[in-house]
């Protein structure tokens, strides 16, 4: 990465985002690119949006118009041409069904094989409603070749290398740290049903690889020797680093920080801040914080945008952003004349 | 995995002993659950050819009522997969047995197969019939598998009292298609007449001789138990824990929820499927009546007595419970008619046995909510008070200062 992460290729586009809640447009029209390698942070007075617009990002809200795409990959929009992808999981079921019983009709099956057939249909109907349901990969690549498409869901874009951390820190509070990671490792271990009904060698090995990553990224948040603590009872400061370790454990290439510095000491900010720095230099990650915190934003960020009511009003680099009137209008509101 | 679950220094009153053995049973998971339950099948006959056993039944009574003791035992394994462990409150989960006894009735019974069409058992005679009890436990597992996932993928975005409301209304469904199709069911009377497995050396199993359900039962209790145990230490389990304590969270690193609960829907179901096809060759015959809602709240009260997500803990409050209702009550009736007690002579105990369930329960959520062998997890969810607020701002503040000298 040369120079200015700036000016490298983007890894997401944000194109046009709009959500809306019933009158209320809570994100409207908001473009937004994140250059590979690069930290940028999205600020704004509350209520501006930007958890709106994050989640959208995460899909976990439906964006009402606009699209996300993801490495090249458009993610996230507005589903398309649902109602056929029922045509399309029916379909199979209804032609054997058909066939049957037409062949019946026609005296060419014996009227026994008709309770197979049966059958048959009734498992390529329970087949294709899984599908639907489990939507792999592959299968939603058919769909969009027929011009079918549906938002990703959370997991998918961890899947695709999104990571992400809670405004409230979301940790499973009785689990252990290194359980929590185990589980942020969840999409990166291939192990299977069978591999855990019947303990394989694989599984084993896995299992065990997946343990000292858990305690090398623990190392790199500076948990190190908290691995067995229980979540809940780690110090405030900790448990949002346990948090940060846990969506590093799915090796993201964008990584989605809401608020991290939320409730933290100047002197956890501080060490917060440096923490994210190394993430990028080490890791090679891009970053994108929401923040309230002006030193956080202001020292590490490569550039801020700006929200206000659903709209960006602003985008530049901080010392930019720090001087823009509109910015100091939003926060503080119009200078009395 | 379990060296991250058990840290030596969470408990050090308990003594090095104890600790030691839970470690190592942890360690050699199957292996100890194959030696806990050969110790407890051959130390269960040994104890009841003693006194206050023998005078309630005979042995073979005994032993057979084990046997029975043990499909609830199976029952409450796979419901614990569901209910204690990925956290979907399953009310209909008798529906699930009843799927197993009847696809064992469909194929294993003259009635059942002139409804398939395949003359089977007239084939295979009796004695060679009962050989296709092995892989009907498969077959049964499979079918009410898949009955699982149709239960599950209508209900997957439901949480909570309405999942309950859902599987209740499932749950009743399913006895009642049984009951009302006469045509292809047999309806009240259900269908008899099934095989009785069969073995190579010792031939077909008998109503007279307990023992070889016994036995058989005691294996696939074990299977099935180490099974569970695999599951829940798997990527899968921990996945089912992630949804069970925050299922946002969970979406958000990866699981897909989807899949994980309909795969525990799937996996209980399949469990009960087991326990009703060998619930069916028992007794040879599958009618509606066994299948009502009682069975299903039976169940649901042997897990959370036991202990939710603890699978020791909810077979032991499976078989606790079960030898309660069907052996001590009937004896409690006979003790104090035999010593003619005035009031409690009149009692009738198995007239009596939901009210003591209800107390049962009642005091249990009282006392102990986590169950009488809670898992650990579990525990400290319900525990919340363990770390106390103040204490918990005392040690952010030194924890702080400690990382900002370092």
């Amino acid at each position: 990465m040369s120079g200015d992460p700036l000016s490298n290729p983007p890894i997401l586009i944000a194109d046009q985002v709009t959500r809306r809640f019933g009158g209320l447009v809570a994100v409207s029209k908001v473009d937004f690119t994140i250059p590979e390698g690069s930290i940028v942070s999205l600020i704004g007075p509350n209520g501006a949006g930007k958890t709106t617009f994050f989640n959208v990002l995460l899909g976990v809200i439906d964006p009402s118009d606009g699209a996300v795409e993801f490495k090249g990959r458009r993610m996230i929009a507005r589903p398309e041409r649902l109602g056929y992808e029922s045509l399309v999981w029916l379909l199979p079921a209804l032609l054997v069904g058909l066939l049957t019983f037409a062949l019946t009709e026609a005296g060419v099956l014996e009227g026994r094989f008709l309770a197979l057939a049966g059958l048959l249909v009734l498992m390529l109907l329970i087949g294709s409603l899984l599908l639907s349901i489990i939507r792999p990969v592959w299968y939603q690549k058919q769909l969009v070749r027929l011009g079918i498409f549906r938002s990703a869901r959370p997991n998918d874009m961890v899947e695709a290398g999104v990571g992400r951390t809670f405004q409230n820190i979301r940790l499973f509070k009785n689990m252990t740290a290194v359980e929590n990671i185990l589980v942020g490792q969840h999409v990166k271990l291939k192990g299977n049903l069978v591999d855990a009904l019947f303990n394989t060698r694989r599984a084993q090995a896995e299992e065990e690889r997946a343990e000292r990553r858990a305690e090398d990224l623990l190392a790199l948040v500076g948990l190190s020797g908290k691995g067995n603590e229980i979540a809940r009872n780690l110090p405030y400061g900790d448990q949002r680093r346990l948090e940060i370790a846990r969506a590093l454990a799915s090796d993201p290439k964008l990584l989605l920080l809401d608020e991290p510095a939320a409730g933290m000491n100047p002197k956890e900010t501080m060490n917060l801040v440096s923490l994210i720095s190394k993430l990028r230099s080490d890791l090679g990650l891009t970053i994108l914080l929401i923040e309230h915190d002006m030193k956080v934003v202001m020292g590490i960020s490569d550039r801020v945008t700006v929200l206000d009511h659903g709209e960006k009003i602003s985008e530049g680099t901080p010392d930019e952003v720090r001087r823009d009137p509109r910015v100091i209008e939003a926060y503080l509101g119009a200078p009395a004349v | 995995m379990s060296a991250v679950t058990e840290l030596p220094t969470r408990n050090p009153l308990k003594p090095a002993g104890r600790q030691r053995l839970r470690e190592v049973s942890s360690r050699h998971r199957s292996l100890s659950i194959m030696v806990g339950i050969a110790i407890v099948g051959a130390v269960l006959p040994v104890l009841v050819f003693f006194p206050p056993f023998t005078l309630a039944q005979p042995t073979n009574a005994w032993i057979d009522g084990f046997t029975n003791a043990g499909v609830f035992v199976l029952l409450a394994l796979g419901l614990n997969l569901v209910v204690g462990v990925a956290g979907l409150l399953d009310l209909g989960y008798a529906a699930f047995f009843a799927i197993g006894a009847y696809t064992y009735a469909y194929v294993l019974s003259p009635f059942g197969n002139s409804i398939i069409g395949i003359p089977i058992v007239q084939t295979l005679g009796s004695e060679g019939a009962g050989f296709l009890f092995w892989p009907m436990l498969l077959v049964g597992a499979l079918v009410a598998a898949t009955f699982g996932i149709l239960l599950g993928a209508p209900t997957l975005r439901l949480r909570g009292d309405y999942l309950a409301i859902v599987t209740l209304g499932f749950g009743e469904i399913v006895p009642i298609v049984f009951l009302n199709s006469d045509l292809v069911t047999n309806g009240t009377n259900g269908i008899g007449g099934l095989s009785r497995p069969s073995l190579p050396i010792i031939g077909g199993f008998s109503a007279i001789n307990p023992w070889p359900y016994y036995i058989t039962m005691l294996v696939l209790v074990a299977v099935v138990m180490m099974l569970c145990y695999r599951l829940i230490e798997s990527r899968l389990g921990r996945a089912w824990e992630a949804i069970r304590e925050d299922e946002l969270a969970a979406a958000a690193n990866g699981i897909n929820t989807v899949v994980a609960k309909l795969l525990a829907f799937a996996l209980g179901a399949s469990t009960a499927g087991i326990a009703g096809v060998f619930n069916a060759s028992k007794l040879v015959t599958v009618s509606p009546d066994q299948f009502t809602f009682i069975v299903s709240f039976t169940v649901l009260a042997m897990v959370v007595l036991g202990g939710m997500g603890n699978f020791w803990g909810v077979a032991v409050g499976a078989f606790v419970i079960y030898t309660i209702n069907n052996v001590l009550l009937k004896s409690l009736n006979q003790f104090f008619d035999a010593t003619g007690i005035p009031i409690l002579k009149d009692i009738d105990f198995i007239q009596l046995q939901f009210l003591l369930y209800g107390l049962a329960l009642v005091a249990m959520m009282l006392l102990r909510p986590e169950g009488l062998f809670p898992n650990s997890r579990r525990q400290r969810e319900l525990h919340t008070d363990v770390t106390l607020p103040e204490q918990d701002e005392l040690g952010t503040a030194e924890g702080t200062t400690e990382e900002g000298q370092r």
